[in-house]
């Protein structure tokens, strides 16, 4: 039961990754990944959000399988970033490449937090 | 979802005079690399995948992470993380995913023939569903709401040291075989 339940959080994950870059890429042409920068906030915040209900007891395990390992876990990606990073230095844009990752650590990682703090709020 | 068609990032010098630089100029060149591993825009062929086949595409990515996404919470499986420990876990699975996506990416460039589906099943759907970058974030997150500023730190920096450093390491060792193994076919034929 618990694969089937990230299976199916994965199926839709990374399709969402998948649609959610070109949306942003078609709208917003730039050498900056936002696309990706997008989907690593919003998954970082969901989980922050699904961790904070399990440790309050208002989410079960299943929950945390299927958004949090499945869902979350596939629209996220560590991957594309990296690859992401490593063509930009390749170009010859290192800063463009340290502001990658600097936006992506402290976006991701802000919004975990701003997940976790706001499912104390509400269940804590 | 209304897709505009991405410009070019630089625009080409082009020798089919004014009308092309209107709009971007389809370079169908498959050596031009992508930039982004999931989809690039500026690709043509990337930028017409979806409307060609838009159910076998995502139907192959949603496969893809699906697998990753099984492989992934498999390791977390067998290698668990106890409660306040350092994930090292997930910091191995992101490992290896950055250096597969930089040992596919040279391959898709290299090799013409590369199926139009590989990236999008391999690159996009398994190695985009295995690596994950909720769960780090979460982890350094949790460690400092514990009040354990240095695992913290420990963990901010790990992986994306470890990330860039394997997905550089993979790319040079696979594009080096790649030209090794192209001389050698060229001096086959010459002989």
């Amino acid at each position: 039961m618990s694969w089937l339940l990230v299976i199916l959080g994965a199926a839709v994950g990374a399709p969402l990754r998948y649609l959610t870059d070109r949306a942003v890429q078609a709208r917003h042409d730039s050498p900056l990944p936002w696309g990706t920068l997008t989907v690593n906030t919003a998954a970082s915040a969901v989980l922050g959000l699904i961790t904070g209900a399990v440790g309050a007891g208002a989410a079960s395990t299943r929950v945390a399988l299927l958004v949090g390992t499945g869902l979350c876990g596939a629209l996220s990606t560590y991957s594309t970033l990296s690859y992401e990073t490593l063509r930009l230095i390749e170009d010859g844009h290192r800063r463009l490449a340290a502001l990658t990752a600097a936006a992506s650590l402290l976006a991701g990682i802000g919004a975990a937090a701003v997940g976790v703090t706001l499912a104390r709020a509400l269940w804590g | 979802m209304v897709e505009q068609p991405a410009p070019q990032r630089t625009p080409p010098a082009d020798p089919t005079g004014p009308r092309a630089t209107a709009e971007p100029r389809p370079t169908a060149d498959p050596t031009v690399a992508a930039t982004d591993p999931d989809v690039d825009l500026h690709l043509p062929a990337q930028r017409a995948e979806l409307r060609a086949h838009p159910a076998l595409l995502l139907g192959v990515i949603a496969a893809g992470g699906a697998l990753g996404a099984c492989a992934r919470y498999g390791a977390a499986l067998a290698w668990p993380t106890h409660p306040g420990g350092f994930g090292w876990t997930t910091v191995a699975v992101n490992t290896v995913g950055c250096a597969a996506i930089g040992m596919l990416m040279a391959l898709v460039r290299a090799t013409r023939l590369a199926h139009p589906l590989a990236r999008p099943f391999l690159g996009t759907g398994i190695l985009g569903g295995f690596t994950t970058f909720s769960t780090y974030a979460v982890d350094v997150d949790g460690h400092l709401d514990d009040g354990r500023p240095l695992t913290a730190l420990a963990a901010l920096a790990l992986t994306p040291a470890a990330a860039l450093a394997a997905v550089w390491a993979a790319t040079a060792v696979t594009r080096g075989l790649l030209a090794r193994c192209g001389e050698r076919r060229r001096g086959e034929r010459r002989r």
